[in-house]
Order: structure tokens, then C-alpha cells, then sequence
């Protein structure tokens, strides 16, 4: 639930330090190596990105973990820890055991890779549902735009996590075949693509009407080209600056919204875990083991912080891109 | 204006109805049914239940006389308390949702605005930066998270406050601040970004320029300016402590609306999850109108279509 302030629309911003001249004169850098430059200033979007590539890595790596997610070390033989888990850090378990001894370090890498996963996936269908209706809305206006813009608005109007926990509630009604976990994965970046794709529909409409007037685009239709590829070669890449920083802000709102339906038990089931139901596992062992609720919740919490970094970075380093119009 | 306004109002009338009839359709196509309890029931007694609750009936007629109870202020009996209807449960939920969340925006406002403010207007000093931080650490954080550090810290560590429980004010403590300083967090930034924004803008040079008394170009020409984006952003954060109260009322055991969608999804029934679903959608959806209509109070340069 992003919200940003808008900036006053046709200011145009001219080069105003001697480093913005340099970028902009320098036709060697490239786009790409514009934003890069200037994403680079900004030091926090720096250590968000190192410290999400370290998430994003360690996920990826889960297999290699020293103990498989679900194996239950029956070493332990300490008779507090026998009954109620929790066996602090050692060598054999560097963040210690969980309620059921399992490994608490291969169950967070495990976990990390359905919350990354899930974050990243909703957000890129949600953004492509979102081009797609803003695009159609946008370029071809007139009943097809009144239609599509009604339909976002009912959407708008759902309490979004009300309905994501109804939905993944019902889901888990159904008995399920195979490989559960990639369904209810399946299921969960479904619903969230489901219920999050109408700001970026919004947001590309808005692109679009301010675009369809500017001489490029009339120069492409005077040259015959068709209405797809107007959209896809000229309107989408314009608008690409605004999609980008929208999505990257929402990364963090799904993984937030994922790990709040499996803190309630709506989301994927055990023995598969994310970071929102390790929580929820532990909220009921507070006074044995404080600390275990820290690990998965600050998982999420550096995450989300890392993710939000980045996307200021990247909103400051797109910003002649976003302001130019 | 007026017609600005009708029209918005007349809008909410397909809104809950489409929230209602997905609401619907989803309990309908979903496998099991309130009465699959542990111990099994004689198919008789499921058919009288079925019958007594209308349940026999087909999905369209069931909506039908569903949504007439409704308008009447009828939401139907509850599957799981017998004694009650889902009318007087909600209500009995209501004022402890609404308590949490009006002490909630309290200290969002009260935490939030006044920060923005004083970081922007001495940015780059040690305020601004506590401001920033506090900005960032409190928006990245979800209260789930929040919650059960506050818990550790304040209750099983210090002890000063109960972990759970409604009704004594030292209750309240943990909840409200743990809904609260997200959006506090959120209007921090918004306001420190509006307020130095205005700061830039030729008028405000000029009010300075003219000699006016800083105090004066603060109140007159800043803060008149700089409030538009945060009341803006009020409408989004009401709706948001009002779903985010949900996860609380779970964190903390509150009796709230939150908690009994929850366990009203637990338990399948069905009435009252269609009633805390269509509350949470009108109450949002009204939250939206008025902030809609409120902006254009205080801005005179929206005009209405």
C-alpha cells in the first residue's frame, strides 16, 4: 500500500549539476549506464541491493544447506530440548534447532525461497496483467477504456487481504495431488497477481494518454505502423520508468502479504514452511525460545527493507525518466 | 459538485455487489461445508440444518434472499453460534476493531505529521536523520513482525504490559502502537517529502523575500500547501489500519471484526464471513468517497467531473 506523492506533471527538469550534464552528454554510457550511475549515489539502494542479492542468493543455494528442511535431528538428546525443541546455536546447527528439531538455518533458506519466490513472481504477472489492460485502455480509449478502468476500480474497491485470506482459505479446502507445495505456490502468486496488477493498469493508462500526443508516436502512425506495435515498440519502453519503480516497491507488499495468510495458516501447508508460517509456529513457544520468532521475522524484515532501498534507488535514478514529461 | 458526489455514492452499489457475489460463488465452489465437524452428523440432521438455513435452496435464490436480509440490516444466522445472528456478533466485534484503530490513526497522526515536519524542516540534522530512520525501519517492518518483538520485549522481558487480552487500557499499549507506527512510519515520509517540496517553490521565497515572519510562512504558505498530499494519503491509511487490524486482533487475542473473519473462516461459516467481508468492502469504500470529496474541500484547484 505504496503511496507516493505525485510530482507536477510538465515540469521539465533541466541538467542543474555538472555531473548531470556530464551523464547526459556522454553518448558512450547508454541509458542503462545513466541509471546505474546515478543508482550508485545513493548508498542505501547500494547495501538494499547487495543485501537482497545475498537473500535472492542464499534461497537459490537452499539445496546445499547442511540438513534437509524437514529432517528431524534425533542427536539431541538433552531431555528440555527432547520435549520442546529449540536446542540452541551449535556446530551442528548454526542457528540452532526449531520446535521439532529441525534445522533451523536449512528451514530458513528453504522458507526464503517460497517468500522470494512468491514476492517476485506476483509482481511481474500482476505488472503484466497491468500493462496489458492499461495498454488496451490507454491507446484504444472510448467504451473499451470506460470498460477496463470500471473493472480496475471494482477490483480497487476489494479489501485486499480480507479477500487473499478468504481465497487461500478456500483453496485449502480442496485436496490436493502431486507436488503440493508448487501448487499452493502456484496458487498463492496467482491470487496476489490476481488482486495486485490494477496500479500498474493505472499507471500505464496515465503513461499512455500523455504519450499518445507527443510527435513520435504520430510520426510512427504516419508511417503505417500498426497499433500493436506503436504499443509495444514506442508507448510500453516510454513508460517502462514508472511500471519499474511501481513493481519494485511492491515486491515488498506481496512478500508481506504472503507471509501474512501463512501467519494464519492459510497459506502453504506443513511440513513446507516461508518465513510467515515459521512465525506463526513459534509464536506458541514465546517462552522458550524468544529469539526463534526474530530469525524468520527478521528475515522478512531485511528483505522488505532491502527491497524498499532499491526501489527509492531506483525511483531517484529513473527520475529524469519519470519527470520528463 | 453535488452531482460529483450522487454519482460516487450510487457507485458503491455495483461495488458491493460484485464483492458480494465473488464473495459468494467462492464459499459455494469450495468443498465442505459448515456442518463437516469432527464428529459426524446423521444425514437427516443435515438436511434439516440445510433446510433451516436455507441451504437446500439453489446458490441463486440463497443470494437473493441472502442480499434483501441484507439491505434490512439482516446478515443471516450464524453456523457457529447458534444463539446469535452474524447482525449482533459483527456488532459486539465492532467497537473494539473501531477503538484499535481509531488509537492507531491517533498515534499515526500524532507520531507521524509532527516528525515529518520538524525532519524537513531542518533537514540534514540529527531530527531529520532519527526522522528517516525511524521513516524506514518502521514502513519495512509488518506488524506481525513488530508485534511479537514488542512482546518480547515489553511483556516477557519487562513485564510491564500484559502479551494479550482486551479491555484494561494497559491492553491497549501493544496493539495500537503495533498498528499504529506503520502508518506512522508512512506519513513520516510523506509529509517530510511534501513539506520540503513546498519549501522549494517560488512562493515560498517570496513570503520569505517580503520579510514575513518565518512563523507565519510556516503556517500560512507551508503547511496550507504541504497537507494535501498527507490528507490524501489519510483515506489509504485508515483502510489500512482497518484490514491491518486483522493480523493484530490475531496477534494479541482482540475480539475484534479481524478475528472473527478469521475464525469464521476456520469454522466455514459461511454468514459470517459474507458479513465481515461486505462490512470490510462498504467501509473502505466509503472511507475512499469521502476522501475523495474531502480533497476537493481543502484544494480549490480540483475541479470535479
Amino acid at each position: 500500500m505504496a503511496t507516493t506523492v505525485s510530482k507536477p506533471a510538465g515540469v521539465i527538469s533541466l541538467p542543474s549539476s555538472p555531473e548531470q550534464v556530464a551523464e547526459r552528454g556522454s553518448s558512450s554510457k547508454g541509458e542503462l549506464g545513466i541509471i546505474w550511475s546515478r543508482f550508485r549515489r545513493h548508498h542505501f539502494a547500494l547495501i538494499g541491493l547487495a543485501a537482497l542479492f545475498f537473500m535472492v542468493l542464499i534461497a537459490t543455494l537452499a539445496p546445499l544447506a547442511p540438513y534437509s528442511p524437514n529432517e528431524i535431528d534425533r542427536r539431541i538428546t538433552e531431555p528440555q530440548y527432547m520435549s520442546h525443541g529449540f536446542a540452541p546455536p551449535s556446530a551442528a546447527h548454526w542457528f540452532g534447532t526449531d520446535e521439532l528439531n529441525r534445522d533451523m538455518f536449512s528451514r530458513l533458506l528453504w522458507a526464503g525461497r517460497i517468500s522470494l519466490a512468491v514476492g517476485f513472481l506476483s509482481v511481474t504477472i500482476g505488472a503484466s496483467i497491468g500493462m496489458l489492460v492499461g495498454a488496451l485502455a490507454g491507446y484504444y480509449g472510448g467504451w473499451l477504456d470506460t470498460v477496463l478502468m470500471r473493472i480496475t476500480d471494482l477490483f480497487l474497491s476489494f479489501p485486499f487481504l480480507p479477500t487473499l485470506i478468504l481465497i487461500s482459505a478456500m483453496l485449502h479446502q480442496y485436496k490436493l495431488d502431486g507436488d503440493v507445495t508448487l501448487i499452493q505456490v502456484g496458487t498463492i502468486v496467482g491470487v496476489l497477481s490476481l488482486l495486485g496488477w490494477m496500479d500498474t493498469a493505472r499507471l500505464v493508462r496515465g503513461e499512455f494518454l500523455s504519450l499518445l500526443n507527443r510527435d513520435f508516436v504520430t510520426a510512427a502512425r504516419a508511417l503505417g505502423a500498426s497499433g500493436p506495435r506503436i504499443m509495444l515498440s514506442h508507448l510500453i519502453p516510454n513508460s517502462m520508468a514508472p511500471i519499474i519503480v511501481a513493481a519494485s516497491l511492491n515486491v515488498g507488499g506481496f512478500i508481506i502479504a504472503e507471509s501474512a495468510i501463512s501467519f494464519l495458516g492459510v497459506g502453504v501447508s506443513p511440513p513446507t514452511a516461508s518465513w510467515g508460517s515459521m512465525l506463526a509456529d513459534f509464536q506458541s513457544y514465546l517462552r522458550y525460545s524468544a529469539v526463534a520468532v526474530l530469525l524468520p521475522g527478521g528475515a522478512i524484515f531485511i528483505t522488505v527493507m532491502a527491497i524498499n532501498f532499491v526501489g527509492d534507488g531506483l525511483r531517484d535514478a529513473l527520475d529524469p525518466w519519470l519527470r520528463n514529461r | 459538485m453535488t452531482r460529483y458526489i450522487v454519482r460516487r455514492v450510487l457507485w458503491l452499489i455495483p461495488v458491493l455487489v460484485f464483492v458480494s457475489l465473488i464473495t459468494f460463488t467462492l464459499m459455494h465452489i469450495t468443498p465442505g461445508g459448515p456442518w463437516d465437524t469432527e464428529k459426524a452428523i446423521s444425514p437427516t440432521a443435515i438436511a434439516n440444518l440445510n433446510a433451516k438455513y436455507n441451504l437446500d435452496k439453489p446458490a441463486w435464490q440463497q443470494y437473493l434472499l441472502y442480499m434483501s436480509n441484507a439491505l434490512r440490516g439482516d446478515l443471516g444466522p450464524s453456523y457457529t453460534y447458534q444463539d446469535r445472528s452474524v447482525t449482533q456478533i459483527i456488532l459486539g466485534g465492532l467497537p473494539n476493531t473501531a477503538s484499535l484503530g481509531f488509537f492507531a490513526a491517533l498515534v499515526a497522526l500524532l507520531v507521524g505529521v509532527p516528525l515529518g515536519i520538524v525532519a524537513a524542516t531542518r533537514q540534514n540534522s540529527v531530527v531529520d536523520y532519527t526522522a528517516l530512520a525511524f521513516g524506514t525501519v518502521f514502513a519495512s517492518v509488518p506488524s506481525f513482525v513488530l508485534g511479537f518483538v514488542m512482546i518480547i520485549i515489553f511483556a516477557l522481558t519487562l513485564h510491564l504490559v500484559p502479551t494479550s487480552g482486551w479491555g484494561k487500557p494497559v491492553q491497549y499499549v501493544l496493539p495500537v502502537l503495533t498498528l499504529g507506527l506503520n502508518q506512522a512510519a508512512l506519513l513520516t515520509r510523506i509529509t517530510r517529502a511534501s513539506v520540503l517540496d513546498v519549501n522549494r517553490q517560488d512562493f515560498m521565497r517570496t513570503a520569505r523575500a517580503k520579510g514575513m515572519n518565518e512563523f507565519l510562512v510556516v503556517r500560512r504558505h507551508l503547511l496550507k500547501n504541504a497537507m494535501i498530499p498527507v490528507v490524501t494519503v489519510i483515506g489509504p491509511i485508515l483502510a489500512f489500519l482497518l484490514v491491518g487490524s486483522l493480523i493484530v486482533e490475531t496477534i494479541f487475542s482482540i475480539p475484534g471484526i479481524g478475528r472473527l473473519l478469521v475464525q469464521g473462516i476456520s469454522q466455514r461459516d459461511y454468514s459470517l464471513i459474507m458479513g465481515t467481508t461486505l462490512l470490510y468492502a462498504f467501509v473502505i469504500a466509503v472511507l475512499n468517497l469521502v476522501v475523495d470529496i474531502l480533497y476537493g474541500v481543502i484544494d480549490p484547484r480540483i475541479t470535479y467531473r
